[in-house]
């Protein structure tokens, strides 16, 4: 708490972590139904030399086949790539979980996918996500949880939380399906509460 | 030391007394899965560290074995990537009917959807009986479930959406006989299939082949152990041979890049060209 220069957005629940003090390695992003959007939106706010990589599981039909991440990258000044298997991750990008497979995250600093079984129904999950890259980044993890129907990605944010990392959610009021940031919020497992531009530039000032 | 460091070294440590106490190699495997397997393993047995786990699944057996499958469940469908199958029947099939026999790899075949659906494009494509289909994996249990060829009804459901995206020319259901819940694969499909044990990370070569499918197998591997099994396909395949990985795996950056020509990038398809 007491954060002066990060008052601007004062956190709706106390702000656990003093942001600029720490070097963040890495942004991971948890959506939903409603969450196209809302990423376009976030991600258009970053700058275009934006020093983090940016991993995203954002739940798709089965038969998206890239689609979803193209049309990403059509509106973002990042480059956008729907992740492959051992793909090294590199700061600036964007990467997003392939329909169908799981997206993890190696300690060494690169993407593994697997088709294992679903997750909350759900593959890509965000719980898969958030909890690999809590192991591999530890403190230095920003994680965001988006729009969504269902409860995915609390139980990451329960182990990001615990391994030291920040936590940031879509405010619900704003959200085309508030199920998801609810169900984060509810668990005390979220640091801060942000409108989609508010969050824009948390991330942006995060890593300023 | 913090937890999570002791707990990476315990992974370690256990993977090194499975392998030593009997012989199950998850050493070279993908480790970000493997450990999240290992904490789902722990939580669901009640046990309260991995220290503790290394501990009995050093004396017991049973739970070594238990472990072993966790470690490798599989996790396949039929037509799985429709698109990929189009892509064979039309930029494979052609090619494997100019030889008068062929042989066909499906390498960590799993429970063995994708080997059916291999059988079954194959004989829409009347070319089945020219075939000789080895299907291979390392896990027994999986092994012996794809011998049997049953199925739940949800699975195929599932599969029957596949199949027509994939260009199916038949009902699916021409294909399987419903038992109570579930299905069993016609017998004519398992005709020309040999079921063989076989272990990517410590098994060589047993036969040349023309079309080795290996999808979503090297995912769960770390780079050693994929240019292992690509070394492995490699000289098992032939002069013109194919090679069919998952559609999020890639050639690039192995050690056998430059002995492959792309068919298809999309669906990964890949044949082996020496120059």
């Amino acid at each position: 708490m007491g954060d002066v220069e990060h008052s601007r957005f004062v956190p709706k629940v106390p702000l656990s972590i003093a942001g600029a003090a720490k070097r963040w390695n890495a942004v991971a992003i948890g959506a939903s139904a409603g969450g196209g959007g809302a990423l376009r939106t976030i991600l258009s706010l970053l700058p275009g030399d934006y020093a983090l990589p940016i991993l995203i599981a954002q739940h798709l039909h089965p038969d998206d086949n890239g689609g979803f991440a193209e049309n990403l990258a059509r509106d973002v000044s990042l480059p956008v790539t729907s992740a492959c298997d051992k793909q090294v991750i590199q700061a600036g990008h964007i990467y997003v979980a392939p329909a169908n497979y799981h997206m993890l995250v190696e300690r060494n600093g690169y993407i593994a996918l697997t088709t294992d079984e679903k997750v909350n129904w759900s593959r890509p999950s965000i719980d898969v996500l958030f909890e690999s890259a809590a192991y591999a980044w530890r403190e230095k993890l920003i994680a965001l949880i988006l729009s969504g129907a269902n409860s995915d990605g609390t139980e990451g944010l329960r182990t990001i939380k615990k391994l030291g990392g920040i936590a940031l959610a879509q405010d619900p009021g704003t959200t085309e399906y508030p199920a998801m940031p609810w169900s984060a919020i509810n668990a005390g497992v979220v640091d801060e509460i942000l409108t989609l531009h508010e969050i824009g530039q948390r991330l942006t000032e995060l890593v300023g | 030391m913090r937890d999570i460091d002791t707990e990476q070294i315990e992974i370690e440590l256990l993977l090194e007394a499975l392998y030593r106490a009997y012989g199950y190699d998850f050493r070279s495997y993908a480790r970000a899965s493997i450990e999240r397997r290992t904490r789902q393993f722990l939580s669901r047995k009640g046990i309260k560290t991995v220290s503790e786990m290394i501990g009995k699944v050093l004396r017991e057996k049973d739970l070594s074995s238990q472990l072993a499958q966790y470690f490798s469940i599989p996790v396949t469908e039929m037509f799985r990537d429709p698109f990929v199958f189009r892509a064979v029947r039309e930029q494979v099939v052609p090619l494997l009917r100019t030889w008068p026999h062929f042989k066909v790899w499906c390498a960590g075949c799993a429970t063995g959807e994708e080997v059916y659906s291999l059988a079954i494009l194959l004989q829409e494509e009347d070319i089945y009986e020219r075939a000789t289909i080895y299907a291979t994996d390392f896990n027994d249990v999986s092994l012996d479930s794809a011998k049997e060829g049953v199925y739940s009804m949800e699975k195929i459901r599932e599969a029957t959406i596949n199949y027509q995206h994939a260009g199916g020319r038949r009902s699916f259901a021409d294909y399987y006989m419903a038992r109570y819940d579930a299905v069993v694969m016609d017998n004519r499909l398992k005709e020309r299939i040999t079921f063989a044990n076989h272990n990517l990370a410590t098994d060589g070569v047993f036969a040349e082949t023309h079309l080795i499918f290996c999808r979503n197998v090297l995912i769960y591997f770390d780079r050693d152990l994929q240019n292992r099994a690509l070394r492995l396909y490699t000289d098992s395949l032939v002069h013109g041979g194919f090679l069919c990985l998952g559609t999020k795996e890639n050639l690039q950056f192995t050690e056998v890049t430059d002995l492959y020509r792309t068919i298809n990038g999309k669906a990964k398809i890949y044949r082996k060209w020496e120059m």
